[in-house]
C-alpha cells in the first residue's frame, strides 16, 4: 500500500492538462518505476498525484508529416526496442532502452519518465542527446517544443511549466539520416542495473567512408545532467577514419565531461572509462556507417 | 533404495504451483502491523523520543520505545545449541529495544498500527534526540587505546582472541635459504540476500506467545524468545513454514522477541513484523568482513617451514556468532596445509556497523580468500605451478584432527582437482593464456577449501525423529532440521524410506516445524542437516520398523528374524513371500478388537562426530584491462561431500553456492559511509547481486567418497560450494594479468585501482 | 483526507472480476489481499528483485510497482492461473520440477511467469536472449542454471511439438 495522498486518473491530454491545473501539488505519474519507488522510500510519500499511465494515445512510435520521428512518451522501452521504425532508422535507441533495469521495468518504463525525472542515468537520455532529440510539451498554453538539451535544467528538474506534461520526443530527419550509432552502458552487472557511465556515439561518414563528417557524442552521469562532448565533437568533424582521429576525440572528452567523485564510482575511474568508451563507441559507429579503420 | 537417487522434490509440485504458504502467506489480514524506527546515528545514547506527532496519525495503536522496556532482559542471538555451561554460553547482549544504540540502524521503538502506510506515516514523525559518542567502523583502529568503546565489558573492543601454537614458529624462521611470502587479504561485508526477507507475527492465545516466523531455527527461537521477555520457555510456541532462503541470517533470532513483546503490549492481538528490504540488509545480519595476515616461510623445494595467520573479524555492533566464525577460519589455515610450525591470532572485534552473523561458510569463504590467494602467492613467488604446489603441500591422506578427531580417509583434494580439471581443460588452457599480451586477456585459477561438517565437539550435535505409523501403512516423518530450500525434506524423506522398506510416497515428511509438536533439535546450520539428521532417522527407522516387525510376528506367527519389509510389505526372507502388505498390518494394528496399537517411534540421537568435507573450485576469466572488468566464462566446483542422497539436488545446491562464491568475489559489498556510519547500498539495485546475465554456464561435479562416520555415508553440502569461488576467479584474474588482487570483490572500483598500481593502462593520456 | 476507492473491472486467471480497490494499492497487495493470489510473492516492493511478477495482457510486471486501479481493464496471470481445468500443471512448472530448478521456492512464481512470457512467443530463443529475458529476476539459491534449462528445454519442446524445429 503506498502512502498517496490522491490520486487522479487522466485519461486524455487534455484532462491530464486540467487535472494539473486543478491541482498544482500533484506530481505526473507515469509508469510508476521511479515515482512509486520514491513515495515507497518515503521521499515523496503523502503525495498526490495525476495518473497518466492510461492515456493510450500517448503510446507508440510513428512518423510525421516531415518525417521525423514521433516517440508517444508513455511509449514502453520494449516496445520502443520492438518498433520497427526504431529498429530501422535509430536502432541504437533500442539498444540503449534494452539496457535498462530488466524486463519487467523494460515494460513499465516510459521514455517520457525516463526523461522527465531529470537523472543524468537514464539509459534513453544520453542517446536523445546524441541524435538531437526534441521534446514536445503540452500545456494549458498549447505546445511548445524545445531541444533536449534544453528541457534539462539541472539534477532532477526539468523544464515542465506547471499543467504542462511531456507528450512525446521527436528526432528529426536531418538528426538520423545518414547516421549510425552505438550506446555503451557502464555498469556494475549485466542486467536490473543503474548506468555508471553511459555513453552514445553516432557518426555519419562521407561518401567514400574515408572522413567523419559528423560524429555526436553524449554521456549519462558525466555530470549532473546528461551532456554533449562539443570538445570531441569538433576534434573528430571533418577529420579522415582513423585510429588517431578515434583516440584524439576519446581524449578530448576530458575537456567536456565532469563526473562527480561519490561512492558509486571514483571520478578518476569514471574518466578513465569515458575515454575507453568514447573509442569503442566511435569505432563500432564507424564500422556500422560502413567504415574501416586501419591499425 | 532411495538414497542415491534424484528423486523430485517432495515439495516441488506446491512451490510450482503457489500452493506452498510462506510466513506472510498465513498471516490473517486482520494483523496490526509493527514497523522499528532505528538509529540514524552510529554511536550514542538516545537522550528522549518524541512521539506525540506520530500518535496522532489515524490508525496508530501503539507507539513503544526503548524507554518503555520496563525489564531489561538481555538476550543472546546466535542459532546455538544453548550450552548449560555458562562460561560457554553465547554472549547475551541484546535487549528488545535499546536506548545505548552502538550503530546506525539500531532498534530504539517500534510502532503498531493497524496498517502498513499508517505505521511509516508514524516513524517518520517520531523524533529522537540523541547525544552522540565518536564511533569507529575499521576493525584494527577499533582495537586501538582510546577508539571508542561498544561494550565496557570488552576493551579494546576484543570480543575474543584465540591463539595456536605448533612447533616454534619464531626458531623456524631462522632457518637458512627460506623464502618468505607475506600479504593482507580483505574480504568485504556481504549479506545473504535470501529473497523472502526476515517477517514474523505473534499473538497471544492460551496464555502462551506464539510466533509464526520464516527462521532456520524454530527451537532455537523458541529458548530466546523466553530469554528476551523473561517468561518461561514453555510459555512460547514457534512455527516455522516454508521459507524463502536463509542462508545463516535466519540462523540468528532476529525480531521475534520483539514482535512478542508488542503483542503482549497490545493485549495479545495479532502483530506482523515484516522488515522490509533496506532494513534486511543492517538490521539483521551480515557476513564478517575478516582482514588476514599471512606470513609464510618457504624453503626452496616448496614446502612450508612456518607459516603465520593473523585474522581480525569485524563483528559489527553485537557479538551474535561471535568468534565462532573467525575461529573455524583459523581452525581451517594450520590443517588445510599442514606445516609443522604455525602461529595463529584470531581476533573478533566490535565496531560500530551492523551486526555480523553466520553466513553460508561461516568464516571459511574469508578463510579461503586469504588462504588460496597466499597459496597462489606462495607458488608465484617460487615461480611453480600453483597446482604443483598445492598437491605437494595439501593436506595428506591419513590426516587426523587431534580435537574434532575428523580424517581425510580418501584423495579427496586430488580427484577433486582432477575432475575439474578435466571438465575445463585445465592443463591446455593454463598453457594457452600464458604470456599474453593486449588489453583483453584471459586466465585460469584454482582454489580449494576445507570445511567441518556440523558443529562436534564445539557444541552439542544431536538430532530428534518421529515416526508414526498410519491405517494404510504410510507414516509421518518429523525431525528438526529445517527445510530452508536445500532440498532437505527430500533427502529425509528418501532415507527414511530406505531404513524403513516402504515406497517413497509412503513417507509423509511434516514440512513445518512447531515447537509444540516437533521433536527437540536445533535447526538448519553448519552443513549438518543430511549428516546429523541422518543418524536419527536411522535409529528411528530401525526402531519403527522393530515395533512393525514385532507386531508382525503377532499376525504371521513367523519369527521376527524371518521378517523384513520390503517395498512396503511384510515379506518372509527365507523365501521371499509377501505375506502381508504394511497397510494391511497398520489397519489391524490400529483396529484390532484384540490388540489395537498406535505404531510410533521416536528417538533421540546424540552425534559425536564430524566429517571434513573437501572440494575446490576452476574459474575461467576474461579481463578487459582498459574497462577494469573480469568476466567470468566458465567454472566449475567439484566437492566429495561422500555419497550423494540426492544427486539432481546436490548439484542444483551446488549451483546456488557457487552463485554465492561468484557475487562475492566479483560484485557484492555493503558499504559504509565514513562520515555518518549509515550503510550507502542497502538495497537490491545498489548491492550487487548477481543477475542471470552475470553466470556463465555453472558445474558442479562430485567424487563419492563415503564418510565412514556417518550414517548414510554423507558429510557438508550446503555450505562447502560457496567457500573457494571467489579465490579461484582472484587466481585467474592474477593468471591473466600478473595482477594479485587482495581486496575482495574483483569489482571495478579495485580493478581500476589495482590496475592503475600495476601501471596496466598504457593510455597515451 | 478520507480514503479514496474505485471499482474496477479485469479478468484475473480467466475470470472477470468486479473489485473494490483503495486507490493507494498495489497490483500485489490486491491480489494477494483481495484474491489471496499468494504466489505474488513481495521480496523488495520497489521492483528490485522479480517475486511479484505478472502477465498483464500478455506482458511481464513487476506487480509491486504497478497500481491495481491500473488493472481496470486489464487481462491479468498469475501462477495459479498456469493450471488446467482439472487442476493440470502446465509444462514449464512441470520442467522446474524434473529440473531440480525450484528451492526455497520463493521467487519461483515470479520466475516461471516470465518464462510463460518468453515460451508464448512460439519461437526460437538464442540461449543469450533467454537469459536476457530472465534477467529480470534475483534468485538466490539457484545460481539459474537450473532455471535455464527447464526454461530452454521447455521452449524446445514446444518449438518440436509445433514442428517448428
Amino acid at each position: 500500500m503506498y502512502d498517496i495522498k490522491a490520486l487522479y486518473e487522466a485519461g486524455s491530454v487534455e484532462e491530464a492538462i486540467h487535472l494539473l491545473v486543478e491541482h498544482p501539488q500533484a506530481q505526473i505519474l507515469a509508469g510508476g518505476s521511479d515515482v512509486l519507488v520514491q513515495i515507497r522510500e518515503g521521499k515523496r510519500a503523502g503525495a498526490e498525484l495525476v495518473s497518466i499511465y492510461g492515456i493510450d494515445a500517448m503510446r507508440g512510435v510513428s512518423y510525421d508529416e516531415e518525417e521525423a520521428i514521433r516517440i508517444g512518451s508513455l511509449t514502453s522501452f520494449s516496445h520502443i526496442a520492438a518498433d520497427p521504425i526504431i529498429q530501422e532508422k535509430i536502432p541504437v535507441l533500442g539498444e540503449a532502452v534494452s539496457l535498462v533495469g530488466g524486463p519487467q521495468i523494460r515494460n513499465i518504463g516510459t521514455i517520457g519518465g525516463n526523461t522527465c525525472n531529470g537523472v543524468t542515468s537514464a539509459d534513453s537520455a544520453s542517446t536523445l542527446f546524441a541524435w538531437d532529440a526534441i521534446v514536445e510539451l503540452t500545456g494549458p498554453e498549447g505546445i511548445r517544443r524545445l531541444p533536449i538539451q534544453d528541457f534539462y535544467i539541472k539534477a532532477g528538474v526539468v523544464d515542465l511549466k506547471p499543467g504542462e506534461l511531456q507528450t512525446a520526443i521527436i528526432i528529426p530527419k536531418k538528426s538520423y539520416e545518414g547516421y549510425c550509432g552505438n550506446y555503451i552502458k557502464y555498469s556494475m552487472r549485466e542486467a536490473m542495473d543503474i548506468a555508471t557511465l553511459g555513453c552514445s556515439v553516432n557518426a555519419s561518414l562521407s561518401e567514400d567512408k574515408k572522413v567523419i563528417r559528423d560524429a555526436r557524442i553524449a554521456y549519462g552521469v558525466a555530470g549532473p545532467i546528461p551532456m554533449r562532448a562539443p570538445t570531441a565533437e569538433k576534434t573528430a568533424a571533418g577529420r579522415e577514419v582513423s585510429r588517431e582521429t578515434v583516440n584524439a576525440f576519446a581524449r578530448a572528452v576530458l575537456e567536456d565531461i565532469n563526473p562527480r567523485d561519490s561512492w558509486r564510482a571514483a571520478k578518476a575511474f569514471r574518466q578513465h572509462i569515458a575515454v575507453e568508451m568514447a573509442k569503442r563507441a566511435l569505432t563500432k559507429s564507424i564500422l556500422l556507417g560502413g567504415g574501416e579503420i586501419r591499425e | 533404495m532411495y538414497a542415491g537417487q534424484s528423486v523430485k522434490r517432495v515439495d516441488a509440485f506446491d512451490k510450482v504451483t503457489g500452493r506452498s504458504k510462506y510466513t506472510d502467506d498465513l498471516c490473517d489480514r486482520g494483523a496490526y502491523i509493527a514497523r522499528v524506527l532505528h538509529s540514524t546515528i552510529a554511536n550514542g545514547r538516545v537522550v528522549s523520543i518524541d512521539t506525540s506527532e506520530a500518535e496522532k496519525v489515524p490508525g496508530v495503536v501503539r507507539i513503544l520505545t526503548c524507554f518503555d522496556l520496563k525489564e531489561k532482559h538481555y538476550f543472546p542471538t546466535a542459532g546455538h545449541p544453548w550450552s548449560t555451561d555458562p562460561s560457554h554460553q553465547d554472549v547475551a547482549d541484546r535487549l528488545i529495544l535499546t536506548d545505548r544504540v552502538r550503530f546506525a540502524g539500531d532498534d530504539i521503538a517500534a510502532v503498531v498500527a493497524e496498517d502498513e502506510v499508517a505505521a511509516s506515516q508514524a516513524l517518520r514523525l517520531i523524533r529522537v534526540e540523541y547525544e552522540e559518542y565518536p564511533f569507529v567502523l575499521d576493525v584494527q583502529k577499533a582495537m586501538e587505546d582510546g577508539a571508542p568503546l561498544l561494550h565496557e565489558e570488552y576493551p579494546n573492543n576484543i570480543l575474543k582472541h584465540t591463539q595456536t601454537r605448533l612447533g616454534d614458529y619464531q626458531k623456524a624462521i631462522q632457518e637458512p635459504g627460506l623464502i618468505k611470502v607475506e600479504g593482507w587479504y580483505e574480504t568485504p561485508v556481504v549479506q545473504h540476500c535470501h529473497i523472502e526477507n526476515f517477517i514474523c507475527y505473534a499473538f497471544v492465545e492460551g496464555g502462551r506467545v506464539n510466533v509464526v516466523t520464516s527462521t532456520q531455527i524454530p527451537h532455537i527461537v523458541r529458548r530466546t524468545v523466553g530469554q528476551a521477555l523473561g517468561i518461561d520457555w514453555g510459555r512460547v510456541r514457534v512455527v516455522k513454514p516454508y521459507i524463502g532462503g536463509g542462508f545463516g541470517n535466519k540462523q540468528d533470532v532476529l525480531y521475534e522477541p520483539l514482535c512478542a513483546w508488542l503483542s503482549l503490549q497490545t493485549g495479545g492481538h495479532l502483530v506482523k513484523l515484516d522488515v522490509p528490504r533496506e532494513e534486511t540488509f543492517i538490521c539483521n545480519r551480515t557476513r564478517h568482513s575478516i582482514r588476514n595476515h599471512i606470513v609464510s616461510w618457504v624453503r626452496p623445494d616448496g614446502t612450508f617451514a612456518a607459516r603465520k595467520l593473523e585474522a581480525f573479524s569485524d563483528q559489527g555492533a553485537y557479538a551474535s556468532h561471535g568468534h565462532s566464525i573467525c575461529a573455524k577460519g583459523a581452525g581451517a589455515f594450520p590443517q588445510l596445509y599442514p606445516c609443522e610450525n604455525v602461529e595463529v591470532d584470531a581476533y573478533t572485534i566490535f565496531t560500530n556497523k551492523p551486526v555480523a552473523g553466520a553466513m553460508r561458510g561461516y568464516g571459511i569463504p574469508q578463510a579461503m580468500w586469504a588462504v588460496e590467494s597466499h597459496t597462489e602467492d606462495v607458488a608465484a613467488a617460487l615461480g611453480e605451478d600453483p597446482l604443483v604446489f598445492r598437491r605437494r603441500n595439501l593436506m595428506p591422506v591419513g590426516y587426523v584432527d587431534g580435537f574434532s578427531k575428523n580424517q581425510l580417509y580418501a584423495d579427496s583434494f586430488n580427484q577433486c582437482l582432477d575432475k575439474a580439471m578435466a571438465a575445463i581443460d585445465y592443463e591446455r588452457k593454463v598453457k594457452e593464456y600464458e604470456n599474453q599480451t593486449g588489453d583483453i586477456r584471459r586466465g585460469i585459477g584454482m582454489a580449494v577449501f576445507w570445511y567441518n561438517t556440523a558443529v562436534w565437539p564445539i557444541s552439542l550435535e544431536s538430532s530428534s525423529c518421529r515416526m508414526v505409523l498410519n491405517q494404510d501403512g504410510s507414516f509421518q516423518l518429523q525431525v528438526a532440521e529445517t527445510e530452508i530450500g536445500q532440498g532437505a525434506d527430500t533427502a529425509f524423506s528418501q532415507m527414511a524410506a530406505d531404513v524403513v522398506g516402504v515406497p517413497l510416497e509412503k513417507v509423509h515428511i511434516i514440512s513445518c516445524q512447531d515447537t509444540d509438536v516437533t521433536p527437540f533439535g536445533t535447526g538448519a546450520y553448519a552443513s549438518r542437516q543430511t549428516y546429523v539428521a541422518g543418524f536419527s532417522i536411522r535409529q528411528t527407522g530401525l526402531l519403527l520398523k522393530q515395533k512393525i516387525l514385532d507386531y508382525a510376528h503377532k499376525l504371521t506367527r513367523m519369527p521376527v528374524f524371518n521378517l523384513d519389509i520390503v517395498d512396503g510389505n511384510i515379506v518372509r526372507t527365507t523365501d521371499g513371500r509377501v505375506l502381508m502388505s504394511l497397510g494391511e498390518l497398520a489397519t489391524e494394528a490400529l483396529y484390532s478388537l484384540e490388540d489395537s496399537r498406535h505404531i510410533t517411534a521416536e528417538s533421540t540421537y546424540q552425534v559425536k562426530s564430524n566429517a571434513y568435507s573437501f572440494g575446490c573450485t576452476i574459474a575461467e576469466v576474461e579481463v578487459d584491462i582498459p574497462m577494469c572488468r573480469a568476466k567470468l566464462l566458465n567454472v566449475v566446483n567439484c566437492h566429495d561431500a561422500g555419497n550423494l542422497i540426492n544427486p539432481a539436488l546436490a548439484e542444483a545446491q551446488v549451483h546456488g553456492g557457487m552463485s554465492m562464491g561468484i557475487g562475492f568475489g566479483l560484485s557484492e559489498k555493503l558499504m559504509f559511509d565514513e562520515k555518518t556510519g549509515r550503510a550507502l547500498n542497502n538495497n537490491l539495485l545498489d548491492y550487487k547481486m548477481s543477475t542471470f546475465l552475470d553466470h556463465p554456464k555453472l558445474t558442479a561435479l562430485f567424487v563419492e567418497n563415503p564418510e565412514p562416520t556417518s550414517a548414510f555415508g554423507t558429510k557438508a553440502l550446503g555450505e562447502p560450494p560457496t567457500c573457494s569461488v571467489a579465490p579461484a576467479i582472484r587466481n585467474a584474474i592474477f593468471h591473466a594479468t600478473g595482477v594479485a588482487l587482495n581486496n575482495a570483490p574483483a569489482d571495478p572500483h579495485n580493478l581500476f585501482r589495482a590496475f592503475s598500481e600495476a601501471g596496466l593502462f598504457h593510455d597515451e593520456r | 483526507m478520507s480514503k479514496q476507492y474505485k471499482m474496477i473491472h479485469c479478468r484475473i486467471n480467466g475470470k472477470d472480476r468486479d473489485v473494490m480497490v483503495d486507490v493507494r494499492a498495489s497490483l500485489t497487495d490486491m491480489l494477494r489481499n483481495d484474491f489471496r493470489l499468494t504466489s505474488v510473492k513481495k521480496g523488495c516492493e520497489v521492483g528490485e528483485c522479480g517475486a511479484c511478477n505478472v502477465l498483464i495482457n500478455g506482458e511481464c510486471f513487476n506487480s509491486c510497482i504497478y497500481l491495481a486501479v491500473w488493472a481496470d481493464g486489464k487481462d491479468i496471470l498469475t501462477l495459479e492461473g498456469l493450471e488446467g481445468p482439472n487442476n493440470e500443471i502446465s509444462d514449464i512448472q512441470q520442467a522446474f520440477i524434473d529440473e531440480a530448478a525450484v528451492q526455497c521456492g520463493f521467487c519461483t512464481p515470479g520466475v516461471i511467469m516470465s518464462a510463460v512470457e518468453i515460451l508464448n512467443e512460439g519461437r526460437e530463443l538464442s540461449d543469450e536472449e533467454i537469459r536476457i529475458r530472465m534477467s529480470g529476476h534475483l534468485c538466490r539459491c539457484t545460481g539459474y542454471e537450473n532455471i535455464f534449462r527447464a526454461v530452454k528445454k521447455t521452449m524446445l519442446k514446444r518449438l518440436e511439438a509445433a514442428g517448428k524445429l
